[in-house]
Formats: structure tokens, sequence, C-alpha cells
């Protein structure tokens, strides 16, 4: 892990990298990394992220500053310059079931090629993809998804990089950490080695890339 | 475990008596969800599924989002209500888009209403004057799998053998009258009793 300012660590990204985003509406978000995506116009972005948030909040600022060419996200409801991109074909949007958004990163990080699930069989979900039975019961084979860099939120982090997060903050972000090339860190707060517990770790350290040092 | 879904279904938490010792799971990560909180003691990192802050109750946990969703699919949430924009004759509930309309997405209820022990519809009879109960859902389905119970401001309708069934009656609504804006073939049995609120 090595500590760097949030300019570096996006200085790393370029136009048109995969970029996983954590968070659930904004919370949980890595803020300061997404400003300076917009700061440096990182363009030409497919993001992976649970939803669209709302503008001028999490990803929404992504859409705010036409940064985005692809989206993959359960919900986008909340964010009508994503509902408006998306109907002018700016960005291409896969809306996909929350739960196998969530199990598809999990894969990718876990080194699965995919995963079978119930969920959105006979549905408009299951168009192009294999059914496959298994003991009288339907399931769908949805694939892993990894990323370039993953953009990650954490409430703790210590000086190695070990991660615990806050509350409903957590979310995606302990996934996300573990399925993408290069893993980017904002932390609440950075603190010395031994204040997070053993047993209170909920990412280890060696899955952290980058940790950016608090202003 | 209880999962209520937004609009109508978060109604339900102000209604459930404590003695029921019901634990309610919000999909953003949590159980154990409490009420809104007192102005000032909004925590920003302790939401709902819609983003709005909300308290923990004590002995609440929180967990990432493939727990979560294991949860959920996993059939350990035991009665999940939801909001709906058609429900038809089979149970076949449609939640998620209109076409060239509104694509808000999916979210977490597909998961739901395959995951979840028992699936509630909680959504008003009718909108502008068209039914949202009707024979065969023209919009996405949510899931192939039908839904167990639909309550509306009219009625509580069930499927038993099968079949959809008026079961309840609101109080002052009549069978006739929720024929009258009821698309689908409903089935009415010899007496309908009337909702105990």
């Amino acid at each position: 892990m090595k500590a760097v300012s949030a300019e570096e660590a996006v200085a790393l990204i370029p136009n048109g990298a995969t970029v996983m985003v954590g968070g659930f509406m904004g919370v949980g978000t890595p803020e300061r990394l997404l400003d300076e995506l917009v700061r440096q116009r990182k363009s030409e972005l497919t993001i992976i992220s649970n939803d669209a948030a709302v503008p001028g909040q999490g990803v929404g600022k992504l859409f705010d500053a036409a940064l985005v060419a692809a989206l993959t996200a359960s919900h986008i409801g909340l964010n009508p310059n994503v509902q408006k991109q998306m109907m002018a074909n700016k960005v291409a949007v896969d809306l996909v079931p929350q739960g196998t958004l969530v199990e598809r990163i999990r894969a990718g990080g876990c080194g699965l090629g995919g995963v079978l699930t119930p969920t959105g069989v006979g549905t408009m979900v299951e168009e192009g993809k294999r059914r496959i039975e298994l003991d009288g019961k339907s399931f769908l084979l949805e694939t892993a998804l990894r990323s370039d860099f993953a953009l990650i939120h954490a409430f703790l982090a210590d000086y190695l990089g070990n991660l615990t997060y806050a509350l409903t903050a957590r979310n995606f972000n302990p996934v996300m950490a573990m399925a993408a090339d290069t893993v980017i860190v904002t932390a609440e707060h950075i603190v010395p080695v031994g204040v997070i517990a053993p047993d209170h770790v909920v990412t280890p350290a060696p899955l952290v890339d980058y940790l950016i040092a608090n202003g | 475990m209880v999962n209520l879904g937004i609009g109508i279904p978060t109604l339900v938490a102000n209604y459930v008596p404590p003695s029921l010792k019901v634990f309610f799971q919000s999909e953003n990560g949590l159980i154990g969800t409490g009420p809104i909180p007192e102005q000032g003691m909004a925590h920003p990192l302790l939401t709902d599924a819609g983003g709005r802050p909300i308290s923990a109750l004590p002995g609440a946990c929180t967990f990432d989002s493939a727990m979560s969703f294991g949860l959920i699919r996993g059939g350990h949430v035991n009665v999940t209500v939801l909001g709906g924009l058609q429900v038809d004759a089979e149970g076949h509930l449609a939640n998620w888009m209109i076409p060239g309309k509104m694509v808000p997405g999916m979210g977490g209820a597909m998961d739901l209403v395959s995951g979840a022990k028992r699936v509630i519809v909680a959504m008003q009879h009718a909108a502008k004057g068209k039914s949202k109960i009707v024979q065969k859902c023209a919009l996405p389905l949510t899931s192939s799998r039908p839904v167990d119970l639909v309550v509306t401001e009219m009625a509580v309708i069930g499927f038993s053998g099968g079949k959809m069934t008026l079961q309840e009656t609101a109080p002052g609504v009549t069978v006739a009258e929720v024929m009258a804006v009821t698309e689908a073939d409903l089935f009415i049995p010899a007496s309908v009793p009337e909702m105990k609120l």
C-alpha cells in the first residue's frame, strides 16, 4: 500500500477505464475521488456501482459532468440526469438485479467464472443468458465482473491499509475491494496499526494499493 | 425477519406492535432498522435503502451487500412487503419499469420476490382510473414466482389454490365496488369479511 494524494491516485486512471465505485445512494462513496475524476475530466468511463445516486452526490457527479459512457447498476430511478442520458443513447445502462450485481462482483474478486442465481428467471433479465436446471430448479448463469479500478470508502484505515466500514456505508465496498486490478481507498479516519483489532478488519491491507492521505 | 420496500410498504413498520419482536432488514446492509431519527440526530452513514437517515435499534447489525442479498435470496427473510405497478391473475408482479417512460431499475426487488418466504404487495388498487389488478401483466415482470398476497386501500387478495381470490374488503367498500376497479377475473367466495383495522 502507498499513501498518495487524491490528485496522484486519480491521475493513474486513464480515459475509458472501467471503474467500480462503492456506495449506496451516495452513502459510503469516496466523494473526494469522484470530485477529482471530475476535476481531471476523466471521460468515457465505464462505471459499475449499485445505483446512480442523485445529481451532485456520489457517482451522480460523474453524470453531471457527462464523463460516463456505460453504467452497470441496479437502480437509476433517483437520478433524472442518467435517465435522460440513457434515453438520448449517451450512456449505455445495463440494469442488473442488486443481489446479482454484488454476487457477480464477488465472483470476480474470488476467482469464480460466475454464479447461478434464481433471480431473473422468466423476466427480461434472462434475455441472452443461459438457463441451467439443477435439482428441478431454474437458475441463470451470471458471469463474473471485474474492473481496472475500485474506488472504495472506508471508515477506518490503518497505516498498512487494513479497513473497517461504518453502519450502512459498508454496502458494496469490501466486495469491490476484491474485484479490481487497482484499489484506491479514502477513509474517514486514518489510524495507527493496531487500532483496528484483527477480528475487526473487514478488508485486509494486502488488497489496498493506494490510500488517500487525509488533508 | 421482514424487508419493507420504499413507499407504501415503509408505513407497515408503524403498525407492528413491539411485542411481535420483528427484525426489519434494510437491503443496504442492516438488520434492526429503527424509526426516522429526531431532528439533529441523523447519522450520514446510517440510512435506509432510499438513502434517507434512519436509526438502528439495540441489537442491530450491519453487513455488506453480498451478505444482505445472501439473506434475501437464501430464504432467510420471512416476509417482504413491496410496492407494485401491476399484479395479475396468476400473482405475477410487475414493479420495476414502464418501457419507454420510466426505467428506474429493479434494485433489490427481483431478489426479494425470488427469495423471500412470503411476498406481500402493498399498493393502490388503481392508478389514474386504471386497474392495477390485471388479467395479465403488460409491464415487464419482476419475477416468475407469484406473490402470496395483495393489499390495497380497497381489498385483500390472495391466491389460494392458484386462484386469485377476494379475501377481505376495506370498511365501507362493497364487493361490487372492488370488482368495478379490478380488471382481473377475481374469484368471490360466498362470504367476504371486512378488513379488521
